[in-house]
């Protein structure tokens, strides 16, 4: 197949095509919606890591999530159940990283520090809080992904792969 | 509760559909190799600012909770640049998100427990510390 060569450039940006992303997001949205509609809470997914800490934890900064965090948890498993039908119908089963433990472990502990000094994640202010149009979000947004961007760079750079 | 399950299916499914929780999109697109995680950022944004802007207008209250309808906003302050940095800095090492990371246990990808055991030692540190910090502040107020 050839594409006219204005539009090869454009190809050369999503190796993987767009509608996988582009469906992918829109159901993203959906599920934030179909929450919204029903209870008028705007979703974030990281506010749970707190939330199920007043569980086990008596500490102030847990506790003062303790009334919402039933229903965190029933959205939390939500998330996996959902991810996992996606991987028995279309995935063909179970797909596992190659990207090195000590990499998802060190940065798991500065998302998990980072997300909650910064009020909100990737689908707290990046969904969210971007469709809400929060000035602090799309702040948010910028900064995370800049320096995410900067930080995979190094990491690469560094010959760190995958 | 029921419907909550139902929001997070759709959620959790759309992540995995996109290739969300496969780190290695994430950090594909961070290295400029393919830039699909715009589309997704930006589709499920689009999405929900309709259902945020509209909902309001049509009604006041939500036919489950009783609340109001309302916006995502937050108040800014130096706190929301720290964390965002140090939230950059983990999302760039691990190519790893919350929802993701739980969409990616879903998917069958146990590895990425690693994440998930890290983020939930960072949001305890940050707790631990605040909560601290918190009491640290109320007491010496009697010595004036």
């Amino acid at each position: 197949m050839h594409l006219p060569l204005q539009l090869a450039p454009l190809a050369d940006l999503f190796p993987n095509g767009i509608s996988r992303y582009a469906i992918g997001g829109l159901l993203v949205g959906l599920g934030a919606v179909a929450i919204y509609l029903g209870t008028g809470i705007a979703a974030g997914a990281s506010t749970f890591l707190e939330s199920t800490l007043s569980y086990v934890s008596d500490q102030s900064q847990f506790q003062q999530y303790r009334a919402s965090r039933d229903w965190r948890v029933v959205f939390t498993l939500g998330i996996i159940l959902g991810a996992a039908v996606y991987a028995v119908v279309w995935q063909g089963g179970a797909w596992t990283t190659d990207v090195q433990p000590w990499r998802l472990l060190v940065g798991g502990v500065f998302v998990g520090i980072g997300t909650r000094v910064g009020k909100g994640c990737t689908s707290g202010h990046g969904v969210c809080g971007v469709g809400s149009a929060s000035k602090t979000s799309i702040v948010g947004v910028v900064t995370f992904l800049a320096v995410a961007i900067v930080t995979a760079q190094l990491v690469s750079a560094l010959g760190v792969s995958p | 509760m029921p419907l909550i399950l139902v929001g997070g299916l759709i959620f959790g499914f759309g992540l995995a559909y996109s290739h969300m929780a496969r780190p290695e999109v994430v950090l594909d697109f961070l290295q400029f190799d393919d830039f699909g995680l715009l589309f997704v950022m930006f589709g499920a944004a689009v999405v929900s600012g309709i259902a945020f802007w509209v909902t309001p207008r049509l009604r006041e209250l939500a036919p489950l909770t009783g609340d109001t309808y309302g916006r995502r906003l937050k108040s800014f302050d130096r706190n929301v640049l720290i964390g965002g940095a140090i939230f950059g800095v983990g999302w760039g090492l691990s190519g790893i998100c919350p929802g993701a990371a739980y969409a990616s246990l879903g998917i069958g990808n146990v590895t990425i427990l690693w994440a998930i055991v890290g983020m939930f030692a960072g949001a305890y540190l940050q707790g631990v510390w605040r909560s601290q910090r918190a009491s640290s502040e109320t007491t010496p107020s009697s010595a004036d």
